[in-house]
Parts: C-alpha cells; structure tokens; sequence
C-alpha cells in the first residue's frame, strides 16, 4: 500500500526541515532557555539558603536577646532587691535616731519642766511666806490688843516653830 | 504507568489501523473504479466511497483540497518539483495538472492501473503500480518516474508546523534573555512546565545527570515538532488537518535521528556490549554469533519500532475520526434523514475521538521521546 511506503521527497524535504528546525532550536533557543531556566533555579535555591541562613541568624539573635532579657531581668531584681535592703536599714536608722532624738528632748523638757516646777514652788513658797507674815503682822496687831491671849499665842508659835 | 498505557494504546490503535486497512483491502474492485477523489467528483449519481475518502485525507497530495463547491474541487495549489533525465529541473505549480486531468510538459499524474517498467539489477523488467505518482512521458512513449520533490500537501504542513515551532520558540527564547530571574509570562509560561517536564521526567531519569544535557536540545526539539505537529493534525482545516506525523517518511525521518545519534554518541561499553554481550555463555557467541546478530537486529528494530508507533498511532487516530465522518454520508445514501441522525452520533463519537487524540498526541510525543532517551540512556551507559 503507497501509505506505508516512504516517499522519497517527503523523506528530502523533512530531513532538510528536521535539521533545520534542530540546529536553530539548539543554538537560538534551548541554548538561552535552559541556561536561563538554569540561572533562575540556581538564584531561587540560592535565595532560599540563603533565607534559611537568616532564619538561622535570627534564631540566634532572638536566642542570645532573650539571654540578655534574662539577664537583665535577673540584674533588676538584684537591684530592686538591694534597694528594698537599704531602704530597711534607711527606714530602720531613720526611727531609731528620731526615737533617741524624741527620747533627749523629752527628757530635757522633764528637765526643764521639773526645775522650773522647782522654781515656781519655790516662789509660791515665798510668796506664802510673805503672805503669812503679813497675814500674821495683821492678826498680831490685832491680837495684841488683848494681853493675855497674846502671850499664849507668841508661846504657841513659838514652840510650833520649835518643833518645825 | 504511562508507558503501558501509551503502548497498550499503541497496541490498540495497531489493531485498529489493520482492522480499517483490511477492510478497505476487501473492496479493490470499488477502488479501483473510483481511484482518485477528484475523478469521482465529476460523475453524478456515483455511490460514496469511503476508503478513497478517509486515504484521499491521510495520504499526501499534491494540492491541498480545502472543499468542493457542486462538482468543482477547491484546493490550494502547491508547488512540484521534478527531476528528469530528459527534461532536467521542472518547477511549476500543481494546478497545472487541473486536480490529474491535465498532462503539463509531459508530465502528469498517474491513473490507477498506469505502470512504470523497472528493470532489476538481473535484468528482469517488472511492471510496478505508480497510481497517484507525478509520472513522465519519455520520448520514447514509455513512462517513467522522475525524482519528485514536490512541496506536498504534507510538506506545506511540515514547513508551516517549522515556522510555528521555530517562532515559538526563538519568541520565548527572546522573553528569557529579556527577563533574566523572572517568572515567566504568557506562552513562556505554557512551555516552561513543558521543557521541565521532558527534563526532568524524560531526559534525567533515563539518560542520567552526567550525561543528559548532551541530549537534551534533541529530545525537546523532537517532543515539541511532534507534538506540535499532531495537534496541528487534529485541526480540520488548512494549515491544520495535514497528516504530518502519520506520515512513515517524516516518522522515519525523525526515528532515522535517533538511531543516527544513538550510534555516534554510543560509548565503548555500549558497542562491547552488542558485539560481546558480558555475562552471556560463550557458545552463544561462537562460534555462530547468535547473541550479537540478535543484538544488532535490535539496534535497527528500535528505531523502525519508533517510526512504525508513530504513523500507526496518529494514522489510526485520522482514519477512525474520517471512519466516522463517512458513516454520515453512508447513511445519508440510503435516506437522507437517516444520515441527518447518524451526523448527531458520529459526531459526539468524533468530538469524543477528538479529546482522544489531543490525548494521544502528547502521548505519541512522550512515549518517542521516551524511548529515545532510553536508547541514548543504554548508549551512554557504563557497565561496570
């Protein structure tokens, strides 16, 4: 059958195509899209180590800022630790000098309070004192009058001051 | 496995192609009463022949029929280029013969029953049959062949398909160069899965990473010419509708580059491994070479296996949608309006033919290139 007989022109003319068709395709385009395929591949698996380069990096990064929170946080508490101590102590010093402080100045108004207690005694003795010498001019001179009665009285006071 | 599917399919459409072409076979009578398509447009009243129908499409011509309009056939002029001893160069174009009717300086197109005297190298002279051949008239009165390089039907497809391929390509070859690191756009991106596909499923498994690049520009240029040139098969009209790839010519062709680079590029091993086939018994080898005649008969059946594949495949696939098509005008002969319901079957079974054969013609372009790089794999292989 002529169909599956190969025609000899048709055979000519697609050898020359074939060929043709192949030596552009190789030079002008498998050439330049493979290479670029290739390119595109390399720079894609490029930029994803390298992406997992950074995630690495980061994870260091968060690693280490974490060791540095911790730390810090560790350092504060030391600090506020510290100074909670002191403030203690402050606070502790404050009221014990304020009591002794207190202490002293109440014992010198007790002092102050007790001599000058002393002192008005004193004076209101006085003052009694001469009160009763003229309370007692005045009843002398009117007791004088009756003799007799003054005597006894003089004796009287007399032997009270005697026995003072 | 898309490798027995693609050869069971071949199997399959193997069957089929038989099926069709013993068929047509068992009705000589008819053909040759009706041999060419454009005789058979002129008589009135002629009953519809189907075989000359579905092989007036598959076979190659000589113009490119488009349609006929009452008895008066349409077709696209091609040029013919013929050789002759006594004539030297003849170029005109194939409307000078008026669809074979016409002799044009004194060549024509042979009728069925012309024949061509040969004379073999002892001498003897046999008649051989050159029906639809372009045939000369000696001086003598005698015919004879001249060497025909005519621009077929199948040849202005096959130029058509070449210009599409290389503007494809070269036009997405621009886009890489333009866009260096980019992801790719419009037809570069419909093609790039398609050169990574045969990459990294063809060429990398079966040829291996040293060694493949080295195949790599063959193997792509070949998956895509087929493929290619089976879709443009599946389109009905011109500069589709050809039946390039089902043509045994263009599949030896392309099956002759694969044996072509499968010797040239074959390592030592590879030859040792032909002519003294390690681990084999030595009396298969001597002293009657058993082993090596039936592997150097494989290395010639490989590649005739990938030519025969090929054309059987899209072959099929054309003469079973044609197949269909003639049952419209069978049926239509008998009634009309019988016909006019058979047009609604035939055509879902073509339109379901059709998604078929888009199928198929990946399929075809895959299992080719496959095999060729499992033939270039075996050829660069190192045994150790």
């Amino acid at each position: 059958m002529d169909l599956l007989l190969p025609h000899t022109g048709t055979i000519f003319w697609m050898l020359i195509a074939f060929s043709i068709v192949f030596f552009i395709l190789k030079k002008f385009a498998w050439k330049p899209i493979l290479n670029a395929i290739k390119a595109r591949e390399d720079s894609i698996e490029e930029a994803l180590r390298s992406a997992d380069r950074a995630k690495e990096d980061m994870q260091q990064l968060q690693a280490d800022n974490e060791k540095i929170i911790a730390a810090a946080k560790q350092e504060r508490d030391a600090i506020i630790k510290e100074a909670r101590a002191l403030k203690d102590t402050i606070i502790d010093d404050a009221k014990t000098k304020a009591r002794s402080e207190a202490d002293k100045e109440i014992e010198k108004a007790r002092e102050a309070i007790k001599s000058e207690k002393t002192a008005a005694i004193k004076e209101v003795k006085e003052e009694v004192a001469k009160l009763s010498v003229i309370i007692a001019e005045k009843i002398l001179k009117e007791k004088l009058a009756h003799g007799e009665e003054h005597k006894e009285l003089i004796d009287k006071y007399l032997r009270d001051i005697k026995l003072n | 496995m898309i490798t027995g599917k693609g050869l069971r399919l071949t199997f399959l459409f193997f069957g089929l192609f038989f099926l069709v072409s013993m068929l047509t076979a068992s009705e000589p009578e008819q053909q040759e009463q009706h041999s060419t398509p454009a005789e058979h447009h002129n008589e009135d009243n002629e009953p519809f022949d189907p075989s000359s129908f579905m092989f007036g499409h598959i076979s190659d011509g000589y113009d490119w029929h488009l349609f006929d309009i009452g008895h008066k056939s349409i077709s696209i002029p091609l040029p013919v280029i013929v050789y002759s001893r006594e004539k030297g160069l003849n170029v005109f174009m194939s409307s000078k013969f008026h669809h074979g009717h016409a002799a044009y300086k004194g060549f024509h197109i042979a009728h069925a029953g012309e024949t061509v005297k040969k004379i073999n190298k002892e001498g003897e002279a046999s008649e051989s049959d050159v029906e639809g051949k372009i045939v000369e008239t000696l001086n003598s009165g005698e015919l004879a062949v001249p060497i025909d390089i005519s621009v077929t039907k199948n040849i202005a497809a096959l130029f058509f398909s070449v210009l599409l391929i290389l503007f494809m390509f070269l036009s997405v070859a621009k886009a890489y160069k333009r866009n260096p690191n980019k992801a790719p756009k419009g037809l570069q991106s419909w093609l790039e899965p398609v050169i990574l596909f045969v990459r990294d499923e063809i060429a990398i498994p079966s040829i291996g990473k040293k060694n493949y690049h080295k195949f790599l520009p063959y193997l792509l240029t070949v998956f895509f010419f087929i493929w290619i040139n089976n879709l443009l098969g599946l389109i009905p009209i011109p500069p589709g509708g050809a039946n390039v790839t089902g043509n045994i010519a263009v599949t030896m062709v392309l099956a002759f580059f694969t044996f072509l680079i499968t010797t040239i590029r074959g390592t030592k091993s590879y030859w040792q491994h032909i002519f003294n086939t390690p681990g084999v018994p030595l009396w298969l080898k001597l002293p009657i070479p058993l082993m090596p005649l039936v592997e150097v008969i494989g290395v010639f059946a490989k590649p005739i296996v990938l030519m025969v594949r090929l054309f059987a495949n899209i072959t099929a696939g054309h003469i079973i949608a044609m197949g269909f098509l003639s049952l419209i005008f069978i049926f239509a002969e008998i009634n009309p309006y019988l016909g006019g319901g058979v047009s609604i079957v035939s055509i879902a079974f073509i339109i379901f033919m059709t998604f078929l054969e888009l199928l198929v013609a990946f399929i075809q372009a895959y299992v080719f290139t496959f095999l060729s790089a499992i033939y270039f794999g075996m050829a660069v292989e190192e045994h150790h």
